[in-house]
């Protein structure tokens, strides 16, 4: 069974929300990536959204995107974020959900990065600019190689459209929460607790909660209404903080900034 | 596995019955939509109310008369004759799209897109722009119909386009600055989408080309047109028969589209699409996705794109605006792959000596985007024999780019 589908069922015998941090792989370093994945399940996080860093994202905002931008001038390539993954694996079960524009996919042709990636131990993927109209011929190569193509839902999504995102979307559905791109927001909208109840009707997946999730708060409400709980730019704003700094502090830092995300969005604070 | 995909690919293909684009707005393998969730209703919605547009006789009659009476339309299709007599061959014509009100063809689409977008109801338009003059022609039709408008503008063509930053300005429209990346019209058009991801319930977004998602290219095409029929009309009241041959500039390609399209049907005559060489072959010296680029996909569409082997996007650089940008529309790729159309490039200078020639012979300033179609006119026109005729799109003027050039020459105004 998929690491993704595994954790899921784990999680959902326990009644817990699944936490889910999202990282930019080479943000400060493809070395400090992985000492913060590691660091990251140890306070128990339960899946990792990898973000591969592009040069044009659109549906990611300034935080974000500055740490694509920091990421690429480092000199990350998609190799080394692979060799890492690698070496995560050799210690590590945590499931790996890779944050990939369709460009970088294409480029490197589809079939071929997904066999590469399901071999170096990534278990799916989210790609943010393909629509599940363009999907169809990848999620026949990731069914062959036994990856994960996790779909988006979006509070504009309609519901002829959404009928067709909860058949073909795997592992989990991805629900955005708000109208915009990543970043961090006082309020999380009204209307999401309406919106995933009318999602889950139609499906056995679980539904994650992303974009727009800044605070512990935040992270405990959603953490109430859905299946998992997305928090990127807020930790990547963080890592940011400390990137100048020695890389223990920073995984420490980041660590314990993290550990409240957790708790709250299981519910335990 | 690659076998699988391949196989996918060429179903895909097969669907295309000849119209072009096919429904889900591929152009061949060209084209389609990739881009967030969140924007997929509009775009739909946007499909879905265009079509019905399209065929409205109501929405034509008053895009036909705002082209007409607000415009300007016809523009002219001129004879150079000093620039024919100087190349010593085949006749040259001149379409005058810098005639135009807002001094270039920018204006058929966004007077079309302005009218659309109030059909939809929305009450925000936005835009991104490179050379400006996109920004300008979508402020104007803004400003005309009084719907609040922003342009999002890289800071790098602030500067060198000065002149229509500030025409946009007393348009009423708010110019947003971009800081991010190249700080030119790529960057300003991923400003513009994300904006638009989170404003997309109220606010219509003008892409200023032939790129983006479907509809996008399919329908500003459709805007553009208007130039390859006038010119079709024209010529043919003028010598009764067709050009030879049509050179327009490519950037994202929508005057080379505009005056291409209704001729593609006439295979005797030649479409050549001239990109922007800068100043070298080599990555970051030029903006030719179609001779130099792969096949990759960029805002909303796959085409050709000139990107590093890991798929990140070059750095690219013209001294044109317009041109500056690492895509194409999707509808050009399909062109140069079914050989309909033929793509070169001229370079930085050769470029600013059609400009300053342009100017002597004929009392016209073209801008630096069309330069690129007289420099490579001025190349090509001699091989060819007096009998034959060759139709130049003069897609904007040169007013905006006067201060560029001094200062390239050497001077400052």
């Amino acid at each position: 069974m998929n690491r993704i589908d595994k954790k899921f069922q784990q999680l959902k015998e326990r009644g817990e929300t699944a936490f889910i941090p999202f990282i930019t792989a080479g943000d400060p370093s493809i070395e400090i990536t992985k000492s913060l994945i590691l660091d990251f399940e140890n306070r128990g996080a339960d899946l990792i959204e990898l973000g591969f860093p592009f040069s044009d994202p659109i549906a990611d905002g300034p935080v974000i995107q500055s740490s694509y931008f920091r990421a690429l001038e480092g000199g990350v390539k998609t190799d080394d974020i692979l060799e890492m993954v690698k070496g995560i694996r050799k210690t590590s079960e945590i499931p790996i959900v890779c944050m990939i524009s369709h460009s970088i996919l294409y480029k490197h042709g589809c079939g071929k990065f997904l066999e590469r990636a399901a071999d170096a131990g990534i278990d799916g993927a989210t790609i943010p600019d393909l629509p599940i109209e363009e999907a169809e011929s990848i999620i026949a190569i990731a069914n062959q190689v036994g990856f994960k193509v996790v779909c988006f839902i979006a509070p504009t999504t309609t519901d002829s459209r959404m009928k067709i995102i909860v058949e073909k979307s795997q592992g989990f559905l991805y629900y955005i929460s708000v109208v915009g791109i990543t970043g961090e927001r006082n309020t999380l909208s009204d209307d999401l607790a309406v919106n995933i109840k009318k999602i889950k009707s139609r499906t056995d997946l679980p539904v994650a909660l992303g974009f727009g999730i800044s605070t512990p708060e935040q992270a405990r409400v959603a953490g109430q209404i859905a299946d998992g709980v997305i928090v990127g730019s807020a930790i990547m704003r963080e890592i940011d903080k400390y990137a100048e700094g020695e890389g223990k502090l920073l995984v420490d830092s980041v660590g314990r900034f993290l550990g409240e995300f957790i708790e709250s969005s299981k519910g335990r604070i | 596995m690659e076998a699988e995909t391949k196989n996918i690919t060429e179903q895909q293909e097969m669907q295309c019955d000849g119209t072009i684009p096919d429904k889900s707005g591929h152009f061949g393998k060209f084209g389609g939509k990739f881009i967030p969730e969140t924007l997929m209703p509009a775009l739909e919605q946007l499909e879905r109310e265009y079509l019905l547009a399209k065929n409205d006789t109501k929405f034509n009659e008053e895009l036909q008369y705002y082209l007409r009476e607000y415009v300007g339309r016809p523009s002219p299709l001129y004879l150079a004759k000093r620039l024919t007599k100087k190349l010593n061959g085949p006749k040259i014509y001149l379409k005058r799209e810098d005639l135009n009100h807002t001094g270039a063809h920018k204006i058929n689409n966004t007077m079309g897109q302005v009218l659309l977008a109030m059909r939809m109801g929305k009450k925000r338009i936005i835009a991104e722009t490179g050379a400006g003059q996109h920004g300008v022609a979508t402020a104007t039709a803004a400003a005309m119909f009084g719907l609040k408008c922003d342009v999002y503008m890289g800071e790098e063509d602030m500067r060198r386009q000065s002149l229509n930053l500030f025409k946009m300005k007393l348009l009423g429209t708010n110019v947003i600055p971009v800081k991010t990346g190249s700080k030119t019209l790529k960057d300003a058009t991923n400003e513009a989408l994300r904006d638009w991801m989170s404003s997309v319930r109220e606010t219509h977004y003008i892409i200023g080309s032939v790129v983006g998602p479907h509809p996008y290219p399919m329908m500003v095409r459709d805007f553009q047109t208007i130039i390859g029929r006038e010119t079709k009309e024209q010529i043919l009241t003028l010598e009764n028969r067709l050009p030879d041959c049509i050179i327009a500039c490519v950037g994202g390609g929508s005057n080379a589209i505009g005056i291409f399209y209704p001729f593609i049907e006439n295979e005797e005559v030649k479409l050549i699409g001239v990109e922007a060489g800068g100043v070298g072959y080599d990555v970051g010296q030029h903006a030719a996705s179609l001779s130099k680029g792969e096949r990759g996909i960029l805002h909303g569409s796959l085409s050709y794109v000139l990107q590093d082997s890991d798929g990140q996007t070059s750095k690219v650089h013209s001294i044109s605006a317009g041109l500056d940008y690492p895509g194409v529309g999707p509808e050009h790729s399909y062109l140069k792959d079914e050989k309909r159309a033929e793509y070169v490039s001229v370079t930085d200078d050769e470029a600013v000596e059609a400009f300053n020639l342009c100017a002597r012979l004929e009392g016209i300033i073209p801008a630096l985007e069309a330069s690129h179609a007289i420099a490579y006119t001025i190349k090509f026109a001699p091989s060819l024999d007096k009998n034959k005729i060759i139709v130049v799109n003069l897609s904007g003027s040169g007013d905006k780019d006067s201060s560029e050039v001094a200062r390239k020459m050497g001077m400052s105004l």
